[in-house]
């Protein structure tokens, strides 16, 4: 990790308030693993004062992308930069995914809402490590789902305006079935809630399931202690999300 | 070639910026990241006798142009810290301050006898101000008679700088800063956090797990700078000033209204070197200034109403 000022190169609206910001970022494009993250300023002033962490997207070449909701005073800041602009970034930060080895051949990603940020860089590297990667994701509407050419997608929404009428572990339940005989492995990204439903649906049938968490951290690296997760069991009470996390294997951890 | 250094206690610092405890890990999570050998000294987080878990979440919010915290004194204990941690701090040139929180007078000295012989600890703060926790913490620091007992004791187990960090969350910090020069300190830090709150409209609930929490960053610089006036006109000891400095003309003003050194402690998150900036920027301004010695600046206020104000204000 290390921090840089970056040249924004784009800032696209996909959906519904949705952006997608690309910037030109060669160590961090070398050096990112799928799951882990990015802490930006959003500003040089002293309002918003803290770094705002976000996943990294995908990568192209030398440029790293990150998605994001317009809905704070940090990232209304962001969706209004230009291509030219500098961003001052820390990264990549963070545990990434194990998706080494070869304890699985099919990847099941599954997201809600946002949570869908990690899975582009996530297939991009299970696919040239030669496995098969099913994404799933579950949005309010089909006005909220970006575009990300993600590839054997599985769509839920909440109003069924597109794909499954319901959330996406229920649309889950229907489809996996159809992987029985396959070692599969889930990595899941989203709200709270969503990730509990897919953690006890994984323990369920004894699928292995780490999840990307996310929560209110100011440094991204350890030093302010700020976003401790609870754990599972006496190793100790609480890791942190940043430099621990934010990826968990959901035997580990209490959310 | 600008004089930067001072001397504390008989150990001297290359310069006064220093990074503020709770704000830098143990120093060794920015080695890499940081040219942590260009500030005056690390203050390590508060180290217990046990390892403590530290509060559950949510730990942090973002506030106007600042933060609250509940972190709760999370540290590794300081066994630990002495068996994992001293080692590679002793790789580095810059000096390390033990910070010290204790639920007990005695555990403060337990703490304190098991650093003193570690020669890589240049000298020790005492956190009696710490909002954050249920036992210790404030209820030491915003008792003077406490305070000063508790420097009275650690007074005897040591001749390394001992430093008192006080909290501004009482009604004349100056009253603390004297009770504890008279038993011995060598210096104060002004301020620790300042208690406070926020409030999650949407769902009615406090933003922290605990309430309330400490308020830092540039939000509190004018309490601070208040504070650390009023504290060094009270003592002749030195004052460490704290309190929502980023930049070196921060750190600056508040040389000039009495603090002999400064922590820059919220900065840190946003940005790991802005101590090694200030560091550098303080040696810039003395430059353009014809400053020879930082020490020249110390308590420099002129205090008399001036309309030059209103150019830096426009």
């Amino acid at each position: 990790m290390r921090t840089d000022h970056y040249r924004v190169t784009s800032v696209q609206l996909l959906a519904d308030n949705i952006f997608l910001l690309g910037f030109v970022a060669p160590f961090i494009a070398e050096n990112v693993r799928p799951g882990q993250f990015i802490n930006l300023r959003t500003t040089y002033a002293s309002e918003p004062l803290l770094r705002r962490p976000f996943s990294v997207c995908s990568v192209h070449d030398d440029t790293v992308s990150i998605i994001f909701n317009a809905i704070g005073k940090g990232t209304e800041l962001l969706c209004r930069k230009k291509p030219g602009d500098l961003l001052d970034v820390l990264g990549p930060l963070g545990v990434p995914f194990s998706i080494d080895g070869n304890q699985f051949d099919t990847a099941i990603l599954v997201a809600g809402g946002l949570g869908i940020a990690p899975l582009p860089i996530t297939q991009m590297h299970l696919k040239r490590m030669g496995k098969s990667v099913q994404c799933f994701i579950g949005t309010r509407t089909k006005e909220s789902l970006p575009g990300l050419g993600l590839e054997n997608l599985h769509v839920a929404t909440d109003n069924g305006s597109e794909g499954f009428h319901g959330n996406v572990v229920d649309l889950l339940m229907h489809i996996v079935p159809s992987f029985s005989g396959e070692r599969v492995k889930l990595f899941g990204c989203g709200p709270t809630p969503m990730l509990k439903a897919l953690a006890s649906f994984a323990l369920e049938r004894n699928i292995p399931c780490e999840v990307s968490l996310e929560g209110p951290m100011a440094c991204g690296f350890g030093i302010c202690q700020g976003c401790p997760v609870e754990l599972n069991g006496s190793e100790k009470k609480y890791a942190l999300m940043c430099k621990e996390g934010p990826t968990f294997d959901i035997r580990r951890v209490i959310f | 070639m600008i004089k930067t250094s001072f001397t504390l206690a008989g150990i001297t610092f290359q310069n006064r910026v220093f990074v503020a405890s709770g704000t830098y890990g143990y120093g060794d999570d920015c080695i890499g990241l940081a040219d942590v050998d260009a500030l005056g000294g690390i203050i390590t987080k508060s180290l217990s006798m046990k390892p403590r878990d530290g509060n559950p979440p949510t730990r942090i919010v973002e506030t106007a142009s600042g933060m609250l915290n509940s972190i709760g004194l999370a540290n590794i204990g300081v066994h630990k810290f002495v068996a994992d941690k001293l080692p590679l701090l002793s790789t580095l040139s810059t000096k390390i301050i033990a910070n010290i929180a204790a639920s007990t007078i005695e555990e403060y000295c337990h703490v304190l006898e098991v650093l003193e012989p570690e020669k890589q600890v240049a000298g020790f703060e005492i956190n009696v101000s710490c909002p954050n926790v249920k036992e210790g913490g404030l209820s030491f620091g915003t008792n003077c008679s406490l305070t000063a007992e508790i420097t009275r004791r650690l007074r005897k187990l040591t001749k390394k700088p001992l430093i008192i960090k006080l909290t501004p969350n009482v009604t004349h910090v100056s009253e603390f800063a004297r009770a504890v020069e008279a038993e011995g300190a060598d210096a104060v830090s002004v301020m620790n956090t300042l208690i406070g709150m926020a409030v999650d409209l949407r769902t009615q609930k406090p933003a922290l797990s605990t309430v309330t929490g400490g308020l830092s960053g540039p939000a509190v610089k004018p309490i601070a700078l208040a504070k650390v006036y009023e504290t060094a006109r009270a003592i002749r000891i030195p004052v460490f000033g704290i309190g929502g400095i980023v930049t070196a003309r921060d750190a600056l003003e508040f040389l000039v209204v009495g603090a002999a050194a400064v922590q820059v402690g919220t900065a840190n998150f946003v940005d790991p070197s802005a101590g090694m900036a200030i560091a550098k920027g303080i040696e810039e301004y003395c430059k353009e200034h014809g400053v020879e010695d930082v020490s020249t600046l110390i308590g420099s206020l002129q205090v008399k109403s001036d309309l030059s104000v209103l150019q830096s204000w426009l």
